[in-house]
């Protein structure tokens, strides 16, 4: 009797979770999504608090005392984390979900190799399953954290040849994995230490060589690898909603993946490879003789002040100044002059897709002035002034003419098709894909150098100056 | 070969069960606009913390004197409710602005 109840709960946490996300895919009920899949999983999580369970020694104590702790932590982390360091949050949420499941599936496994427990063959390698994915999303997850927060550079983690030194370790760790399975009947404990430290290994090396531009990539499939993982741990103690949740995360995250593949033009074995930047010494050589022509502010602030329409290309430049709220301000100021402004966003502007509209809205931009790339392109050949605030790589024209690039293919905006172009930059620097844009010496394009926070307000002085 | 039948046999209502929900991922976000890629990656991200039901059925079966289970077991219930609690208030959080600037 309490045992089908507690199944019929856990159906209707796995359903929460379907429905959840399915609204969570759309903007006007995002929110209730979100909401439906917490409530899923706190009945999820009550539920398996009290199924019953012959002579369970319960420890209600240690659990209690662990979800406190584990709340709190989670809870005040996801509240005080800045904005902009989003994506850095999630890839450690995810990588700790990874933990969780390595740690489970690792406590199993010793207690195996002790002989406290025995397992069948279908157990064992499922646990072996779990231990690997769960191992490979954590370091793979941190590893990423570091990387995006800027901790570490791409450089200082990467071997020469790094590609084969992964080969060889996924070759030690798979035979390993197989060794123990083949012995099953005499278990060792050591053997399973060292699988999983290799796969911690593993996971770090795996995430080493590729390069920042493609950390969300990364991310969405270590987020799949944790679904994954936590379905396979599902598989172990026999319980449907670890298994259908662990699955349709896994699912959806590698269809998440493969959609920001598509946004960047790139395949994912592409990207894991990770050959980013490493070719592009023959690309035409350039800007090294060319001249880019610098602007004033007054003379923007005039332009922009008299424009009929004003469309502005963020990119990460302008979230790690913090410079959202300025440029609200910017748009308040020529609204009030008649001046149409519109954003236009790239799909993967910032750091992950969508990053940069959660940003654009924090400073309160209203949603229908944000225009999605295809639109923005139309929009284009009629508008007066682009303002590209710290973005490079998906207004650079190499993408359409220059097929030795990285970027050649990428679906970019194309900038240079408005009448005039103001890029505001911090230095003449290649962007974060490593690669010089022509851009910037296009007869078209004017450049500002500076902070673009620092450099918006200043603008923003002007035109008060011209307002009054 | 008969024990793979034979496995297979067994286990048809999971195999069906696995093959629709890996079926169900796919379209639930095939059709979500770019703007929402973030939450939904992190709201996803939250969900796969169920695997700290694994965890809590991992202390509730250990014996009170294993204390190597139960430290695990708990390191794993912390470790499982962080991405939980975090990722679903932080999902919370993006998605608070978006229905902000709707009206």
């Amino acid at each position: 009797m309490l045992i089908t109840a507690i199944n019929l709960i856990y159906l209707l946490g796995a359903t929460s979770f379907v429905i959840g996300l399915k609204k969570m895919s759309s903007p006007d009920t995002a929110r209730k999504g979100n909401a439906l899949a917490t409530f899923g999983m706190v009945v999820a999580i009550v539920a398996t608090l009290f199924i019953p369970i012959t002579d369970a020694p319960n420890n209600y104590l240690w659990i209690f005392g662990a979800m406190i702790v584990g709340g709190i932590i989670g809870y005040i982390s996801a509240v005080k984390i800045e904005m902009t360091a989003m994506p850095q949050m999630v890839s450690v949420f995810n990588g700790l979900g990874g933990a969780c499941a390595a740690v489970l599936a690792s406590t199993e496994l010793v207690q195996y190799a002790k002989g406290v427990t025995i397992l069948n063959n279908g157990q064992l390698l499922i646990l072996l399953i779990t231990l690997l994915i769960g191992a490979i999303a954590f370091t793979g997850s941190m590893l990423a954290y570091a990387k995006l927060q800027g901790l570490l550079k791409d450089s200082q983690v990467t071997f020469p040849k790094h590609n084969i030194v992964n080969l060889i370790l996924l070759g030690a760790l798979l035979a390993m994995s197989v060794y123990v399975y083949l012995n099953m009947a005499d278990p060792t404990l050591w053997y399973i230490v060292l699988i999983m430290v290799l796969s911690l290994v593993y996971g770090f090396s795996f995430v080493a060589p590729i390069g920042g531009a493609d950390m969300p990539v990364v991310i969405s499939l270590l987020n799949a690898f944790t679904g994954l993982s936590a379905a396979a741990a599902g598989l172990i103690y026999d319980n449907k909603i670890m298994l259908v949740g662990g699955i349709l995360v896994g699912s959806a995250g590698i269809i998440l993946t493969v959609l920001m593949c598509n946004a960047m033009n790139r395949s994912l074995l592409n990207v894991l490879i990770g050959g980013f930047g490493e070719n592009n010494h023959k690309s035409s050589d350039n800007g090294d003789n060319q001249l880019a022509k610098e602007i004033t502010y007054t003379d923007l602030a005039i332009q922009l002040y008299y424009s009929q329409s004003v469309l502005i290309v963020p990119g990460y430049g302008l979230a790690v100044a913090q410079a959202q709220k300025v440029v609200k301000r910017l748009d308040n100021l020529l609204s009030a002059n008649g001046v149409d402004v519109k954003y236009a966003i790239h799909p993967v502007a910032g750091r992950m897709p969508g990053h940069m509209n959660v940003l654009l809205a924090e400073a309160d931009i209203p949603y229908p002035k944000l225009l999605d790339m295809e639109d923005a392109n139309e929009a284009l050949p009629n508008t007066d002034m682009v303002l590209v605030i710290g973005a490079n790589d998906v207004v650079n024209p190499a993408a359409y003419d220059d097929p030795a690039s990285p970027v050649y293919g990428m679906p970019v905006i194309n900038v240079w098709e408005a009448k005039n172009v103001v890029v505001l930059k911090r230095s003449m620097s290649p962007g974060y894909a490593g690669i010089q844009n022509q851009l910037f010496f296009h007869h078209k394009t004017k450049m500002l150098f500076g902070d673009a926070k620092a450099t918006l307000e200043q603008l923003n002085d002007e035109v008060k100056t011209l307002d009054s | 070969m008969e024990q793979l039948f034979l496995f297979l046999e067994n286990n048809l209502i999971l195999i069906y069960l696995l093959i629709f929900t890996v079926i169900l991922g796919f379209e639930v976000i095939s059709k979500v606009p770019t703007v929402l890629h973030t939450p939904l990656m992190s709201g996803a991200n939250a969900i796969s913390g169920v695997v700290i039901i694994g965890a809590i059925l991992l202390i509730r079966n250990a014996s009170p004197t294993d204390y190597f289970s139960l430290s695990l077991g708990a390191l794993g219930v912390i470790l499982g409710m962080i991405n939980v609690v975090g990722g679903f208030a932080v999902t919370n959080r993006m998605l608070k602005m978006f229905s902000k600037k709707k009206k």
